[in-house]
């Protein structure tokens, strides 16, 4: 059973979350559900500081023995923080997907646009529908 | 197109399985999750449901003969149960399946082929057949046959709480047909994994009384079922090859490393084909390869030596028992030697890998 989706944070429709701290930057990663499906995760591809993502767009590679899969940025803007902790340890993400397996930092582009993302009852509601 | 399933599909679901399309059967990839299965069948023992496989019969008077030119391996000197690995080729020397071959008696052979290439092993086989007209009648038993695989160091004393046979003396690539309770079975020492185990072949009705059997017993033996996934990362480690993926029908024996299952003093088709590559040396190798820089390198990826494209990856997973990223690449013959640097592409970049020798994991004994 995944993890309760804190009520603190945004979802996107793949699977990411993302945490504004208020001054118009935010966290971000995957959820528990993600990290459930994927099983045991042994390689991450941090994006690199700087890089300027749009919402939607892929900004890491997260790998389990058997697949490859991308995360999405949640929202648009630019790269100032990453985990690098995942790079020797990759399996935080299953440990704590929404704490200490966080991927990265980003300043948004624009703080409105995370108006499109979900909160976190949306987004229960849409993992019950997947597992259907 | 409907998935075809094995008789012990319904347990897999019941055990909440990922179920894949593997080659047209639904399959079990992994039950909890890869790298604990794989652990489990290198520490103590892991079941796996091998139902996919084919299964031809070839008997009568002329058996032997058939399958001696059909395959590459001289079975003359084959013993009473004993298996050995062959491969099949086409005219062209291409191999249609690395298959095993089961000697059941002097006129009675068993042939268990991948579950992807059953049907051209079939037709090609039968097609030697009706050319020299050799009195003997091949037959594809695959639907009335199950087989499960045990595999690991507490395989036999989990299978021994089932079977009076005398499994300890068994040898590797030996098989006995005995009772596994009171159900008829072909149980070999033998497996995909690297490990000590045992490939178990029962009538396909009885196959889920042995799977719940073992499933049983084994529990205090920490045995645990196993999927696809592992299955293949496991192999990886062993350094033996995937059919359709490590190799196809257009890859000869010579450019994989299974020149010794070649035997060059007798007469098989395909073999002038291979006469022929010898005298030259074939272009391209099959080698294992370990990472240096970061990443996974997956079937498909790219090969370069510098700026020179020398090849593509063929298997490439992430090593659960070496900690590391490992795979298998058919490159050009020049860039084939172990210690050779070379570099493969991971998406916008490029990754340093060093050719290695094979197996990448040995058990110890």
């Amino acid at each position: 059973m995944s993890k309760p989706n804190p009520a603190d944070r945004l979802y996107s429709k793949d699977h990411e979350w993302l945490k504004e701290h208020g001054d118009g930057t935010a966290t971000i990663g995957i959820t528990d559900y993600a990290q459930e499906m994927l099983t045991d995760i042994v390689f991450v591809e941090l994006p690199k500081i700087g890089k300027k993502v749009k919402q939607g767009e892929a900004m890491a590679v997260v790998e389990s023995v058997k697949s490859v899969s991308e995360v999405y940025a949640p929202a648009s803007g630019e790269i100032t923080k990453t985990n690098t902790a995942l790079e020797e340890t990759p399996e935080l993400i299953n440990k704590d997907a929404f704490g200490e397996g966080w991927i990265a930092e980003i300043k948004l582009a624009d703080v409105s646009e995370i108006k499109t993302l979900l909160d976190a009852a949306a987004y229960e509601k849409l993992i019950q529908e997947e597992k259907r | 197109m409907d998935l075809k399933k094995t008789p012990l599909y319904e347990k897999h679901v019941l055990l909440n399985a990922k179920i894949i399309d593997f080659g047209g059967w639904a399959m079990p990839v992994q039950y909890s999750n890869v790298i604990e299965e794989h652990h489990t069948t290198r520490t103590a023992a892991a079941i796996f449901d091998i139902c996919h496989m084919g299964e031809l019969e070839v008997k009568g008077p002329r058996a032997f003969d058939l399958l001696q030119l059909a395959l590459t391996r001289d079975l003359a000197d084959q013993r009473l149960g004993q298996v050995k690995l062959s491969a099949l080729l086409n005219e062209k020397g291409g191999i249609i399946d690395d298959l095993t071959v089961y000697k059941k008696s002097d006129d009675s052979f068993m042939l268990v082929t991948n579950a992807t290439t059953k049907e051209a092993d079939f037709s090609q086989i039968s097609g030697i057949l009706r050319q020299k007209r050799y009195d003997c009648v091949l037959e594809d038993i695959s639907d009335k046959t199950g087989k499960l695989d045990i595999q690991g160091p507490l395989s036999q004393e989990i299978l021994r709480q089932s079977i009076t046979a005398d499994l300890q003396n068994l040898p590797y690539y030996h098989f006995i047909e005995a009772n596994v309770m009171d159900i008829p079975a072909i149980i070999s020492r033998s497996g995909y994994t690297g490990e000590d185990g045992f490939e178990i072949y029962a009538p396909a009705k009885q196959i889920g009384d042995i799977w719940e059997r073992l499933m049983e017993t084994g529990k205090a033996f920490g045995l645990k079922p196993a999927g696809l996934g592992a299955r293949d990362t496991l192999r990886l480690e062993a350094g033996m090859m995937l059919n359709g993926q490590d190799m196809t029908r257009e890859t000869t024996p010579l450019e994989v490393p299974y020149g010794w299952l070649i035997d060059w003093k007798k007469d098989f088709i395909g073999k002038s084909a291979l006469e022929e590559l010898k005298k030259t040396g074939p272009a391209k190798k099959l080698v294992g390869f370990e990472m240096i820089g970061r990443g996974i390198a997956r079937h498909g990826y790219k090969v370069f030596s510098g700026k020179k494209e020398i090849g593509v990856v063929t298997s490439g997973t992430f090593s659960p028992t070496l900690n590391k990223a490992i795979g298998l690449a058919f490159l050009d013959v020049d860039f084939s030697a172990p210690e050779t640097f070379i570099d493969i592409a991971i998406r916008e970049t490029k990754a340093q890998a060093k050719i290695v020798k094979l197996p990448f994991y040995k058990r110890k004994k």
